[in-house]
């Protein structure tokens, strides 16, 4: 029997980060999983470049914690779509979640460009 | 993860396959959009996606609950192989249905009288107000409950403190014809605050309250019981108002009491509460609630939320002195007084009310509960070596799972998943079983005279120990067996396959273990059942003194005939001497204490003027009551028609009485005096006659002492008579009785019972546990009788290939069933061993019950143990039999 567990993620490292853009993307108002996956794509310039099924999962994680809500609507051209919209749980995580990242580039950043040191 | 989203996964994943799908749509028309083929748009689309499939995996477990998943796998397989062994299936869930409905039906009893709560407002609060040791106290007592006397309750309810409430009730029964055959409610007399301090609701109408019961009251309001207003009324609400006949009063129906409330008795259900108040009227004697040695009341309070049972006890304490000195009654003696003077009131918690069938049944039951287990105990082991067998048949299949990698935790968790089944299913039936079991547990104790009425409600309790048993069997039968399963060196079982190889003795160890803790177990089971079996064969061909056939017995009540005390004691010859004429009644007469009843009658008695120690039994009858009784004479005469109130005092002695009483010489010369109060005359009674010992209060005590006086020389006869006679048809003589009597006064109210079913009555805790015991023992020898075949057969089967060997090198088939029966012999030895030292310390805890038995009998554990070897004998000749029968040259072949 194989292992149990999660299979690999594309970039395990960004699931946190996905969460975040997500978060962010909806905050301009409701989306549907195929507009949020061109948006994220487009604002990064295609630098982050993920596989557009595995926000779905990332969707559906952030649905359980009740961070985003879900409705089915129709979307611009006439299909029936998925709609995600921010809760109110959301937008505060969103804060967080945008102040913490804002921690972590400092952080990092200093690490690697260290400000001369002083004699 | 939510539960919702558990359980409608299936729905969620379709919708997540939409909203998949409408990705791709959305994509592709961009696509196309963007000038590329529907072919290349619709694949450009996918690879942009990814697997459809992988990621609708992926949130469908993010919604799975891993353990409930692979548990509910589990069951379902277990279920499929359950049914592919039906007969199996079976015999497991009926083995543990008969011990868990065993378990569960004693424990539904215990549970109700012993360890449940009155259903009353907060009943940890009550308290019962008694003497803490009432022994040396005397007077006259009633009911089944006589702490106090009425003078010490009114004492106790104007001065105690530390009560929010307090209450006094007795037992009582009143009749409720109006002459003929009487017709018994169950009652209960209580003060104006029982209802109250117990805080219990009306059904209908209202319940009494203190303005109810005042003394003097001359028309007072009775409350009925709820199930007596749907037996007499139907529940008819016009039943409030309507008039009740208590021993030929009328009073009123005021309400009746909530469904559910039987009263502070468990164990007994009240028919009707009548106020203290009314004692004068339904006994027609005033001033007997003043009686300070007439001890009937039991006192219940409830104690106030700041003060606790300690300290209310100090303070009762505090104040007995006071109040004992103030109700010392003037029919004490000096010695009385001074017993009297030193009793003490104290509280004693009563949430769980007080019941005399608590008292006679509480050791009984924990025994009988100790039994079940045992019973469940040797179901769990058979089956456990039955799974044995079984994970031994699959030994290869699992030896291949464990090969490519599955989780010894997983395999175990699959076979246990198995033993749950069957142990769920065996508590279910068993908890039917057990419903069915402890109602007619309770008919069988109970009868027209004696009516019980346990309440057998399921409770938390109840549910809690039957669920806990079934949890508790599949560890015990399931858990062993399956990682004895998984602990197979794979490359060893797939080699051997189940062929040619003998196993090894370790594997076959623990279902030898199982056989013995089987055996031994049966035989303290079969220990128990004999001993209580021969304690009741014991009690009832135990020689009372007397022939208990063919006796009928008649209870009068004159008091509606209004006979005055002058002419009671012609009065009631003249009853006796009409039915001695009847047809059919070849003797008759008066009997004031009827033997084995459980009544009595004792007091200090001088000879030569010396008070003697301890109190011998007395009785007064009519001439003919030996001849009645069938008790024979050993020396002197008969009561006579010449003893009357005018002639000398005379009385008969039983032998036990000369002996102890009147040692030196002839007792027909000897006469002895009856301590009376200070001031009473105390006649010398002649001793005119000797009988043979009798049995008095019951059937277990050794003989007492016992003097029978004269009763036509009664000088204070009350208006109850008591008529035994000797009859070849006791219930046909019945109606000839009631109509004689009639004739001769016609509003008497009679009762009737028989001797012989007064004898079953006393002996029905025996006969109850002999029944139940008996029954266990035999399931037990049976179940270990099929725990031993199967062991047996087992062994055979996987030791044909040397057998074989061993007749085709000349063994006989009598030295092939020697060898099997060897092998069994052993299992039943060591059991037999281990049976004796359990079932020696077991009977100890139980000798209080025996009689006539000690609990190391050593013919009744030779009979234990025949009994089993002849089962084991006959479970184990039978695969003996069937070695014996294996061809060689078959066996030899299979290899």
């Amino acid at each position: 029997m194989p292992k149990k567990g999660n299979p690999p993620l594309q970039g395990e490292l960004l699931q946190g980060t996905l969460d975040l853009l997500i978060l962010k993307t909806l905050a301009l108002g409701p989306a549907h999983g195929h507009t949020i996956a061109h948006v994220i794509e487009r604002r990064s310039d295609a630098v982050l470049q993920v596989e557009h099924g595995s926000l779905y999962p990332a969707l559906h994680r952030l649905e359980d914690r009740e961070w985003i809500a879900s409705f089915w609507g129709t979307s611009e051209n006439n299909r029936r779509a998925r709609y995600y919209r921010l809760t109110p749980a959301g937008r505060k995580r969103l804060v967080e979640q945008e102040s913490r990242w804002d921690d972590l580039v400092r952080a990092i950043d200093r690490v690697l460009r260290p400000a001369p040191e002083e004699r | 993860m939510s539960w919702a989203r558990f359980f409608r996964r299936r729905r969620w994943d379709e919708e997540r396959a939409r909203e998949l799908q409408s990705y791709l749509e959305m994509e592709t028309d961009e696509n196309v959009a963007r000038g590329l083929s529907p072919e290349a748009a619709r694949d450009a689309a996918r690879r942009k996606l990814g697997e459809p499939l992988r990621i609708r995996e992926e949130i469908y477990r993010m919604n799975t609950v891993g353990i409930v998943d692979a548990f509910a796998q589990d069951l379902r397989y277990g279920l499929r192989i359950l049914r592919l062994n039906p007969g199996f299936a079976a015999v497991a869930i009926l083995s543990l249905a008969l011990g868990v409905g065993a378990n569960s039906a004693i424990f539904q009893l215990l549970n109700a009288v012993r360890i449940r709560t009155l259903p009353v407002k907060d009943p940890s609060e009550l308290v019962e107000v008694r003497i803490a040791d009432r022994k040396g106290a005397v007077g006259r007592f009633n009911g089944r409950f006589p702490q106090l006397t009425n003078p010490l309750w009114e004492a106790v309810r104007d001065k105690a403190e530390g009560f929010s409430d307090l209450a006094a009730w007795g037992t009582s029964r009143f009749d409720l014809s109006d002459g003929g055959e009487a017709r018994y409610a169950e009652g209960i007399w209580v003060s104006g605050g029982f209802f109250p301090t117990l805080g219990v609701r009306p059904a209908a109408g209202r319940l009494l309250g203190l303005d109810d019961d005042v003394r003097g009251c001359a028309s007072p309001g009775v409350v009925i019981g709820h199930s007596f207003w749907q037996r007499e009324f139907g529940g008819d609400p016009a039943a409030v108002g309507r008039r009740l006949r208590l021993d030929g009063h009328l009073f009123p129906i005021v309400g009746v009491s909530a469904p559910g409330f039987f009263g502070v008795e468990v164990g007994r259900s009240f028919d009707v509460a009548v106020p203290l108040c009314a004692e004068p009227i339904i006994s027609g004697v005033s001033g007997d609630l003043d009686r300070r040695d007439w001890w009937f009341l039991t006192v219940l309070g409830r104690i106030k939320p700041d003060w606790t049972a300690t300290r209310v006890t100090a303070q009762l304490a505090s104040l007995s002195p006071g109040i004992l000195q103030d109700t010392v009654s003037p029919r004490f003696s000096p010695d009385d007084v001074k017993k009297y003077l030193a009793f003490s009131l104290a509280a004693f918690p009563a949430g769980t009310g007080v019941s005399s069938l608590r008292r006679n049944y509480e050791r009984p039951l924990w025994i009988l509960l100790a039994m079940t287990t045992l019973v469940l105990l040797i179901a769990c082991a058979n089956l456990a070596n039955l799974m044995l067998a079984r994970a031994s048949a699959r030994e290869r299949e699992i030896a291949v799972r464990l090969a490519i990698g599955a989780s010894r935790g997983r395999i175990v968790r699959q076979l246990m998943a198995e033993s749950l089944l069957l142990a769920g299913a065996g508590a279910a039936a068993g908890g039917l079983l057990a419903r069915w079991l402890s109602t007619s547990l309770v008919a069988f104790l109970s009868s027209e005279s004696n009516r019980l009425f346990v309440d057998l409600q399921m409770d938390w309790r109840v549910l809690a120990f039957t669920s806990g048993l079934a949890v508790l069997t599949c560890v015990l039968f399931g858990l062993a067996p399956a990682v004895r399963a998984t602990h197979v060196a794979p490359a060893a079982a797939m080699k051997s396959g189940g062929r040619g190889v003998t196993s090894s003795r370790e594997r076959f160890g623990l279902r030898r273990g199982l056989v013995v803790a089987q055996m031994a177990l049966s035989l303290v089971l079969v220990v128990g059942a004999l001993l209580f079996v021969g304690t009741l064969r014991n009690l009832l061909t135990v020689d009372p003194g007397f022939r208990p056939d063919d006796l009928l017995v008649a209870s009068m009540d004159l008091r509606r005939a209004g006979v005055p005390e002058g002419q009671r004691v012609a009065a009631k010859k003249d009853i006796v001497d009409a039915l001695a004429r009847l047809p059919g009644v070849t003797a008759a007469a008066h009997v004031d204490v009827l033997p084995i009843s459980g009544s009595g009658w004792n007091q200090t008695i001088l000879v030569g003027g010396v008070a003697q120690k301890d109190f011998p039994q007395l009785n007064r009858v009519s001439p003919g009551y030996f001849k009645t009784m069938g008790t024979p004479f050993v020396a002197g005469r008969d009561f006579e028609e010449t003893d009357t109130g005018s002639s000398v005092t005379v009385a008969i002695v039983n032998e036990t009485f000369a002996r102890t009483y009147l040692g030196g010489g002839d007792p027909l010369r000897q006469a002895f005096q009856i301590q009376e109060p200070p001031g009473a005359p105390r006649p010398q009674y002649q001793v005119v006659g000797v009988v043979k010992d009798t049995k008095y209060y019951n059937l277990r005590e050794p003989f007492k002492p016992i003097a029978y006086l004269a009763a036509a020389q009664e000088t204070q006869p009350d208006e109850y008579l008591q008529v035994v006679m000797r009859t070849a048809a006791p219930s046909a003589t019945a109606p000839a009785v009631t109509r004689t009597v009639a004739g001769v006064h016609p509003l008497v109210a009679l009762t009737f019972d028989t001797m012989s079913s007064q004898l079953r009555r006393t002996v029905q805790s025996e006969a109850l546990m002999a029944t139940l015991t008996g029954s266990f023992g035999v399931l037990a020898g049976v179940i270990a009788a099929i725990g031993l075949y199967g062991v047996m057969s087992y062994l055979v089967a996987r030791r044909r290939n040397e057998i074989g060997i061993r007749m085709a090198l000349g063994a006989d088939r009598a030295a092939v069933v020697k060898m099997v029966l060897r092998e069994s012999g052993m299992l039943l030895a060591a059991g037999i061993v281990v049976g004796a030292v359990l079932a020696v310390g077991a009977a100890r805890t139980a000798s209080a019950l025996l009689f006539g038995l000690t609990p190391g009998d050593p013919i009744t554990f030779a009979k234990a143990v025949a009994g089993l070897a002849a089962v084991a004998a006959l479970a184990s000749y039978l695969p003996a039999a069937r070695a014996a029968r294996i061809d060689p040259t078959l066996a030899l072949r299979e290899e």
